[in-house]
């Protein structure tokens, strides 16, 4: 089963490292990773996605909090949060495709972003789900490059970690 | 106070924490700071490898409970206290390893002698810091000493680049902050509540202890409970000394060389109370029948270890002494019971026992000897069967008087950490058991107890073997002893003589307690070699991966 943590860190050199190699010394395998600033410049917040059952969520969490720059760690339940995905991918677009593509970008809302003679830039924001959805209707073009900047998530309502 | 070099504040920050010794080796990049120590009250250790630095301050800081602190160059001085800093994390020892870097703007240019020792040493510190700027001395050294000695303890490295230990800064000790670490020493008074409770309900309870109740300085608090309920106690390698071996509720040392009642107890008990241990595999043999019939209270300071790995019943977060002498108050006195009489006649029918009368020297009786002659030694150890025997027999009975790697397991580690224990406790007599494989892992290091003038006493239970990995390939691989047999193992008194210690020899069983008094009345370092058959073995055993039921009785 997959679970979201989203652990606030310290912004200082290491930790990225530090955190990482915490899951590869531990056996945890990281399904995406993701870190960015807060509002705070000290501070940094990760979104990260963990393959494992219960007990390997109880042992990430435990070991991130030991982690001295790891200031709080919490786990997003997909019932009470949002996340959201950023994918641009670059689809083959011949000219007989090109209005059938965009077609379809507009009825997922996405964007198309770059336009050249032999392609097209898609950029999509979603669920995982979502981005999902759209690779797979933009394969059949022949997708010639994908970037996904794997997912950021929040907790609904107003509690909150700080800025 | 003013402005001062960078090296300088290092020595202030040193001072500041009440470091009175460090161990350690220069270097190129260290110049300015070793510049700086000749003039310093700090008294600096010169030790032979950079490896015996990291064990020797580990030694002190397990015989002292004080944070030990070791001092290498760049790169290949660095890496080399790797192990070390490895050993001490396994064993959560409060140790500061400080390291030596190439100038800041050289940093990442594969200079000389550059190593990432940050990098290197992540998934083996508790925390680790590379310097860049002189003015963060103050605020680094301040942290990483409360961050070695609190909570879990462990070791913390500060990589300081050339440069910084030159340029000036304006020296101020700050206040602590760390706003992601906050070490939970409180126990929960609702879980204490949940714990006494089902001890008062076992009626096979068991207390297994390890390093937590050490470090905490929880052992009074332990007598005072398990004397309380009449709990039979168990210790782990880490945990020996936290519980006098002599006293009736005791059961030694249990898991793959414990006490055979020891781990049947364990494997009847109805309810185990953890303290300060981690149910490493050595100590559990196969996990999912450890303890089958057992409810499992876990109480540590490190909340990732409940859980980690055993299914545990009611967890208490905390510092162990806290905890017990809670536990101690809310539980109501029990009488000596069936349970009582059973662990004791197990530990009747199945005593730690070995062949006496033979010819030839028995490891066991060495120690028996030792522990007669010398019942109040700080006994350190090597690691192998040496490092069993000496957990088995000599009786234990005071924290901090037994030190030994245990989680990394680390050959050599012996010497060096006996060196820094004599020098942290100089009035104690202090054993190095060793092998004559370990020993030779760090042998160097007779220059620097003899230079420093540190007695203590080497005791080599010489097979000429790899004994443990030899007694494994004896049961389990057919008796084929691959690259097991040393072949021809130095003279041990020769080796002595030459760095100017005392070599003293037994190669008969009625040599033995007279080379050991003679080796204790020593003012100096001493080796005394003890030849014993490479045939002899570590009893009882549970094969690994067996569960603890299936402990085997050796012949001995």
């Amino acid at each position: 089963m997959l679970h979201t943590i989203a652990p606030i860190v310290e912004n200082k050199p290491g930790v990225l490292v530090r955190t990482a190699g915490l899951f590869s010394k531990r056996g945890f395998n990281i399904e995406s990773l993701t870190v960015g600033a807060t509002d705070n410049p000290d501070r940094s917040r990760m979104t990260i996605t963990v393959e494992g059952d219960e007990v390997v969520l109880e042992q990430v969490t435990k070991q991130l909090n030991k982690l001295v720059n790891v200031i709080r760690v919490s786990e997003l339940l997909p019932s009470e949060s949002v996340g959201r995905e950023l994918a641009v991918i670059k689809v083959a677009a011949r000219k007989e495709d090109r209005s059938e593509i965009m077609q379809i970008v507009s009825v997922i809302r996405a964007e198309v972003i770059d336009v050249s003679p032999r392609s097209m830039i898609v950029e999509m924001t979603g669920s995982e789900d979502k981005v999902e959805a759209m690779v797979r209707l933009l394969r059949q073009f022949g997708i010639k490059e994908k970037a996904r900047t794997g997912k950021v998530s929040m907790a609904r309502g107003a509690t909150a970690v700080g800025p | 106070m003013g402005k001062m070099s960078g090296a300088e504040a290092i020595l202030e920050c040193l001072k500041l924490e009440g470091v009175e010794l460090i161990f350690g080796l220069p270097g190129g990049v260290l110049l300015p700071l070793y510049d700086a120590i000749y003039d310093s009250d700090i008294r600096h250790i010169l030790v032979r490898h950079e490896q015996a630095a990291a064990h020797a301050a580990d030694g002190y800081a397990r015989a002292t409970g004080r944070v030990g602190v070791c001092l290498a160059t760049s790169g290949p001085g660095a890496t080399n206290l790797v192990t070390g800093i490895a050993t001490a994390y396994m064993d959560s020892v409060p140790l500061v390893a400080m390291t030596g870097q190439v100038p800041t703007n050289l940093i990442g240019k594969d200079a000389f002698q550059e190593a990432d020792i940050t990098g290197i040493t992540i998934p083996v510190t508790k925390h680790s810091y590379l310097v860049r700027d002189a003015k963060d001395i103050p605020r680094v050294f301040r942290e990483a000493f409360y961050i070695a000695s609190t909570g879990r303890p462990g070791p913390v490295l500060i990589d300081l680049p050339r440069d910084v230990t030159v340029n000036e800064l304006d020296f101020e000790y700050p206040e602590i902050n760390l706003p992601g670490y906050s070490p939970n020493l409180k126990v929960h008074n609702l879980q204490i509540k949940r714990a006494a409770t089902a001890l008062m309900e076992a009626e096979r309870p068991v207390i297994y202890v390890g390093g937590g109740v050490k470090y905490s300085d929880g052992h009074k608090e332990l007598v005072e409970l398990a004397e309380k309920i009449k709990a039979p106690v168990t210790t782990t390698l880490m945990g020996i000394g936290c519980f006098p071996e002599d006293h009736p509720l005791s059961l030694g040392m249990l898991g793959m060389h414990g006490t055979t009642y020891a781990n049947y107890a364990i494997q009847e008990a109805d309810l185990i109370l953890a303290v300060g241990a981690r149910f490493d595999d050595r100590v559990t043999g196969k996990i999912a029948s450890f303890a089958p019939q057992a409810r499992i209270v876990h109480v540590d300071v490190d909340p990732a270890e409940i859980g980690k790995n055993v299914r545990v019943d009611i967890p208490v977060v905390g510092d162990a002494k806290s905890a017990l002498a809670e536990l101690a108050k809310a539980v109501e006195p029990k009488s000596w019971g069936p349970w009582n009489d059973k662990v004791a006649g197990w530990k009747n029918d199945h005593p730690l026992f070995y062949a006496k009368g033979a010819d030839s020297i028995k490891p066991q009786f060495v120690l028996e000897t030792i522990c007669k002659l010398c019942p109040e030694a700080v006994i350190v150890t090597e690691v192998g069967q040496n490092q069993m025997w000496a957990a088995q027999f000599f009786t234990h009975k005071h924290p901090k008087h037994f030190i030994s790697s245990g989680g990394l397991g680390t050959m050599g580690y012996g010497f060096p950490a006996a060196i820094g224990a004599k020098m942290g406790c100089p009035e104690k007599e202090v054993f190095d058991i060793a092998g004559d494989g370990s020993f030779q892992m760090n042998i160097q290091e007779l220059a620097t107890a003899v230079i420093n003038e540190v007695a203590v006493k080497v005791i080599v239970l010489n097979n000429g073997v790899l004994g443990m990995v030899r007694q494994w390939q004896d049961l389990f691989y057919e008796k084929r002893f691959s690259n097991t047999t040393l072949t021809r193992v130095p003279d041990f008194v020769k080796v002595a003589e030459a760095y100017g210690a005392l070599g003293l020899r037994a190669t008969k069983p009625s040599e033995v307690e007279g080379v050991l008094k003679e080796a204790i009345a020593s003012d100096r370092a001493t080796i005394v070699d003890i030849i014993i058959s490479p045939d002899e073995k570590v009893s009882p055993m549970v094969p690994a991966g067996a569960s603890l039921s299936e402990i085997l009785e050796l012949e001995g």
